[in-house]
């Protein structure tokens, strides 16, 4: 079997190829930095409405169960493991000491390349420079 | 290597056998084992795992409580200045863009007498009332055309009357917004942020493609304060609890004639006028 304009097809193919794998060869051996979301100062607060490891793997199930009890049955308080009583909002009450959305959530959903629209509609404080 | 019909119903048999008795195994020996239903996790031990396990969510206790809201519009007290303070203490409060154009976001609009109560037109009619610019806004019906139509229950009704809204639900059909005879409700064609023109960082704006409308203040009556509107209307909105023979509200509605926008429709409006 004859390959017709075989030089030319192969280096094709061989520029094809190296452009096409560029996204798996370029960044082999180096890991995304792990996001480091912004902690809170223990002088703004100690305790957060549930405990960190909840808080890092089911926010958002938190989030929509508050959204529900608000909307649909107008229970607007929370009253967390630990006793303390919240004000069930997003933006009145998590930006309260998570001042930053850059700083805090933007770090872990960037990293897993989500985009939540929670801020299509819920403002977040302005960001200071 | 050949089967024959012999060893093939044989086979056939202790196979039926073991299918069909194979839950009943289970159960003897292991009872319980297969109840899946009843091992799911409930959707509140899904919400929250046994670290957050005696957390509760409760109302304000300082939350306005009420069994049929309602508001009472006095059109002797409610001159041009009064409304328009009202309205933009709402547009205010809510992040009410103002869209030129006909994609504007209206919550509580100024309107004329006949565009209000076109059945009750009349030429001859009381110059004060026939030239007076009324408020409008959502009715909060009783019967909501709104409701009915939405597909999602995106829109939906109270314990206490209010027509709220659930933006997390809303597809952007538009239905209510065919549904509602007074034209409450407004859709948002684009982004409304660049159309406000001083946020309100306590409330949320809307996004494209929901529908949004007036809300009685649910969010001010949760922590105890009236509507915006009836707070910076100076007295001439009223607001207060329909049920309640005593309240403010019942003894105007008792003192004077009132009317309500379109009655004829059956959707018991719950917004009164004075006149």
């Amino acid at each position: 079997m004859k390959l017709y304009n075989g030089p030319q097809i192969i280096v094709g193919l061989v520029i094809f190829l190296a452009i096409f794998t560029y996204p798996l060869w370029s960044g082999a051996g180096k890991a995304a930095p792990v996001p480091k979301p912004q902690p809170v100062p223990k002088s703004v607060a100690t305790q957060c409405v549930a405990d960190t490891a909840y808080m890092r793997t089911s926010h958002m199930t938190l989030l929509n169960y508050w959204r529900d009890e608000v909307v649909r049955d107008g229970d607007r308080l929370y009253v967390s493991a630990s006793g303390k009583t919240f004000n069930m909002s997003l933006s009145n009450t998590c930006f309260e000491c998570h001042t930053s959305k850059v700083k805090f959530c933007d770090q872990c959903h960037n990293y897993l390349a989500i985009s939540p629209f929670c801020w299509d509609c819920h403002l977040t404080p302005k960001e200071k420079k | 290597m050949g089967v024959d019909r012999r060893q093939f119903l044989k086979l056939a048999g202790i196979s039926a056998a073991f299918g069909l008795g194979g839950s009943v195994g289970f159960q003897l020996l292991r009872p319980g084992a297969l109840d899946a239903a009843e091992r799911m996790p409930t959707p509140y031990q899904m919400v929250f795992p046994k670290s957050q396990g005696n957390s509760e969510v409760m109302p304000n206790p300082k939350a306005l409580k009420g069994r049929r809201w309602g508001m009472v519009i006095d059109m002797r007290k409610l001159t041009v200045e009064k409304a328009r303070a009202a309205i933009q203490a709402c547009n205010y409060y809510h992040n009410v863009p103002t869209i030129p154009g006909k994609q504007n976001i209206k919550w509580i609009w100024l309107t004329g007498y006949t565009n209000a109560f076109p059945e009750v037109e009349n030429p001859f009619a009381d110059p004060a009332i026939k030239n007076a610019r009324f408020i409008a806004m959502c009715n909060h019906c009783d019967n909501p055309p709104c409701v009915r139509v939405c597909p999602t229950k995106a829109t939906f009704q109270r314990e206490d009357g209010i027509v709220m809204m659930d933006m997390h639900r809303c597809i952007g059909c538009r239905f209510c917004m065919a549904g509602c005879p007074y034209g409450s409700r407004s859709f948002n064609f684009r982004d409304p942020r660049p159309f406000i023109k001083k946020e309100y960082p306590k409330y949320p704006t809307r996004t494209k493609g929901v529908v949004e409308k007036c809300t009685f203040c649910s969010e001010r009556l949760a922590v105890g304060k009236l509507p915006a509107c009836a707070e910076a209307s100076g007295g001439a909105m009223v607001f207060g609890d329909v049920d309640d023979a005593g309240s403010e509200l019942r003894q105007l509605l008792r003192s004077r004639y009132s009317i309500r926008r379109k009655p004829n429709l059956g959707t018991h409006p719950q917004v009164y006028y004075l006149v």
